[in-house]
């Protein structure tokens, strides 16, 4: 292990380990004191973030902060990295790949930017993040371009798109058709229509797949369907014949978390398999849905790394992305403000967590949303939420996730709303995905201004969707 | 398809009506601009505050003990410090304050009232669960009440060795929803000692009359439990699993 090493304000510091350095130079958050990984004063950060800019990044390709042999997440990373991807930055240190980085996205290059992310591991991409302020991270991550799709298409320029969650404490139909109306005449929806079942069970998920692929022939919406089930509980619903566009499962950046979750990577490649059997895509073909969140292999206590030594959150969270790119994805998400205060602690550091999330994504070349939400025990509230949405929508964030009225009944936290996302777009200037916004066209639900109308209950577009609640 | 084609009259005054009364969910707000209206965004701020104030009020033993005439009640805070450390310190709420003295108490079970992440929770519905609780315990031998502050469900553990119990109950504030800051969890975990798993426990959560499970049926239901767990000589997924529990 190389101990590394600096002086700042009189102080030496040294640094043990990889791990060590980058979870010293992290911006402070909470549960990376809980790990017992965090700088201990702000000068020891400052003076980890000088030693980590004075890194060649090609380190990371040597010296891991997971161990090859115990973990297949670092396998992964380390076998399917790219050398010619990685050649234009191979000689640079990791402060010198931010500077590059910036001067790309200033000069708007969006294909020198872009092109990097097979060549890129997780570790090079949260070592840069973190020398990086919450503009940087903006400026840089709206130049990753990332386009994917099924039957829209998402991540194009100046499309902001969104998930449609219309949640349920008991599943039920007329309640989550409820929320899905509401959605679709606020124009959610374009990114997917994404449940997460009350219950995880193979009739449920049917049934639930059936009920919004029902809403989504039934008017020619031109969006997805997902029902958030276990990937194992979505493979009993494809022996079963259901209607599956996207499987889903949450990913984490260790093999032990994973493990936690109940998946492996092989587990994820015949699920995949399945769904692409079936041919359901338009546009596109992209048929897997993952959600991650930082802290999560810390609260599975799946968080060590070389030598047993506790790795930082956003680091791990980075590698939760490598495994979410080895299978194409249509969309990932960070649910960034969910797991808890034990984590996130406060509208500061959801707001740091959600944009470097965003930025390590999109380096990395995955399409990339977030969960802008909290808990009433975090300190945070929608003024929080409110700017954490607007930066990511100057960020380009391909998705953001939606539910009525701020308020999901079923798993008990606030995100966005959909109004939210309205404001997010006109403030913005920004529209929904190409193929549903022609489809608000078609439902009179476009203004000729482009926004999305607000009709009323009696207006024949309203009673046209509401009459899908009818059996 | 033509947006007309599904307009054939019979929705009603109002085709949101059906709709709303399936799902709690805030549906058809309606709007302001692209906002919410005032009376609707006031409707939230006003859920969340609630929430808010449910877990950052602070517990109030006098309250509690006056609920509980006559009952010897010990008092106890875990390891974290105040409410901003407990809230990012799970591990400090689990553990007991330094310098924490409890006598072995030469009973059988133990019930821990612990502020959790709803103090609120606890005033409001401690007592009447502990009343109910105790009206059904005959054949337990009982310790005094442990009031714990800033507290998670595992401290019961270190209580419950240091107390020499054969079982400690947990009740415990429930993290507050935006419509339900109040409600009460209870955990049974038998032998208590530090490093017990949640699956070594039994829960019963939302106890909150009227809106949630009434003091009774919540105390019938940890009862049978702890009968179950005494037979089986162990809590969590094996006695989930085992006893046939009404309610």
């Amino acid at each position: 292990m190389t101990v590394r090493r600096t002086t700042l304000g009189g102080h030496t510091f040294e640094f043990a380990s990889l791990a060590d350095l980058l979870a010293r130079a992290t911006p402070h958050r909470s549960g990376d004191v809980l790990a017992g990984c965090a700088a201990g004063s702000a000068a020891e950060r400052v003076a980890a973030q000088s030693v980590l800019a004075d890194l060649p990044l090609a380190t990371f390709l040597e010296e891991q902060v997971v161990g090859y042999d115990e973990d297949d997440v670092t396998r992964l990373i380390l076998d399917t990295h790219d050398r010619a991807a990685f050649a234009p930055v191979a000689s640079l240190t990791v402060g010198e790949f931010r500077d590059r980085l910036l001067a790309w996205a200033a000069a708007g290059d969006e294909p020198a930017i872009s092109a990097l992310a097979p060549g890129l591991t997780p570790e090079m991409v949260a070592a840069v993040s973190k020398l990086m302020r919450n503009a940087d991270l903006v400026a840089v991550g709206r130049r990753a371009r990332v386009v994917t799709g099924f039957r829209s298409t998402i991540g194009l320029p100046g499309r902001l798109a969104s998930r449609l969650q219309p949640n349920h404490p008991t599943d039920d139909p007329l309640g989550v058709t409820a929320s899905i109306l509401d959605g679709l005449l606020h124009g959610s929806g374009d990114a997917v229509i994404g449940i997460n079942p009350a219950t995880d069970s193979p009739a449920q998920t049917v049934a639930l797949l059936e009920l919004v692929d029902a809403v989504i022939q039934r008017y020619g919406i031109p969006t997805q369907s997902c029902v958030l089930a276990h990937v194992t509980t979505t493979l009993r619903a494809l022996e079963r014949g259901a209607p599956v566009d996207l499987v889903f499962q949450s990913v984490a950046g260790t093999q032990a978390a994973n493990r936690g979750f109940g998946v492996t990577l092989d587990l994820l490649a015949e699920a995949r398999a399945g769904a692409l059997a079936l041919g359901r895509g338009t546009v596109g073909r992209d048929v897997m849905y993952f959600e991650t969140g930082q802290g999560s292999a810390l609260s599975a206590d799946a968080h060590r790394g070389v030598d047993g030594r506790p790795v930082d959150q956003q680091t791990l969270e980075a590698r939760a992305y490598g495994v979410a790119r080895h299978f194409g994805p249509l969309l990932v998400n960070t649910v960034v403000g969910f797991i808890g205060p034990e984590y996130l602690y406060d509208g500061k550091q959801v707001l740091r967590a959600g944009l470097e999330d965003h930025f390590c994504g999109k380096l990395l070349g995955l399409p990339m949303g977030v969960d802008v939400c909290y808990t009433n025990h975090a300190e945070v509230d929608p003024d929080d939420t409110d700017a954490l949405m607007l930066l990511l929508g100057a960020a380009g964030c391909s998705f953001v996730i939606a539910v009525p009225g701020s308020d999901d009944v079923m798993l008990h936290y606030q995100s966005l709303s959909f109004s939210d996302v309205l404001t997010a777009r006109q403030v913005l200037g920004l529209r929904p995905a190409p193929e549903f916004e022609e489809w608000l066209a078609r439902m009179d639900l476009l203004g000729p201004d482009g926004r999305v109308r607000d009709l009323p209950a009696d207006a024949p577009t309203t009673r046209a969707l509401l009459a899908a609640a009818r059996p | 398809m033509s947006v007309h084609e599904g307009q054939d009259g019979h929705s009603g005054p109002d085709p949101w009506a059906a709709l709303r009364s399936a799902t709690r969910a805030r549906v058809a707000l309606g709007r302001a601009g692209d906002a919410l209206p005032t009376s609707r965004e006031l409707e939230f701020r006003a859920a969340h505050a609630v929430a808010r104030d449910a877990v950052h009020a602070p517990l109030d033993p006098v309250r509690v003990r006056a609920a509980l005439p006559g009952l010897e009640v010990l008092e106890v805070r875990s390891a974290a410090a105040d409410r901003a450390e407990y809230l990012q310190r799970p591990d400090l709420g689990r553990r007991l304050a330094e310098g924490t003295a409890l006598p072995s108490a030469g009973a059988d079970l133990g019930i821990v009232i612990a502020d959790g992440l709803s103090p609120r929770a606890v005033h409001e519905h401690a007592a009447g669960l502990v009343t109910a609780l105790l009206a059904r315990l005959a054949g337990w031998s009982v310790a005094p009440l442990v009031l714990a502050h800033q507290a998670r469900v595992a401290l019961g553990d270190e209580i419950g060795a240091a107390l020499g119990l054969r079982a400690v109950v947990v009740l415990v504030g429930e993290r507050p929803g935006l419509s339900s800051a109040d409600s009460l969890g209870v955990y049974l975990t038998w032998d208590p000692r530090p490093g017990r798993v949640d699956a070594e426990r039994n829960c019963v959560s939302n106890v909150r009359p009227p809106h949630g499970l009434g003091y009774e049926q919540a105390a019938s239901t940890v009862a049978a439990l702890l009968a179950g767990a005494r037979e089986l000589g162990a809590s969590g997924v094996a006695l989930k699993d085992e006893a046939a529990l009404p309610g």
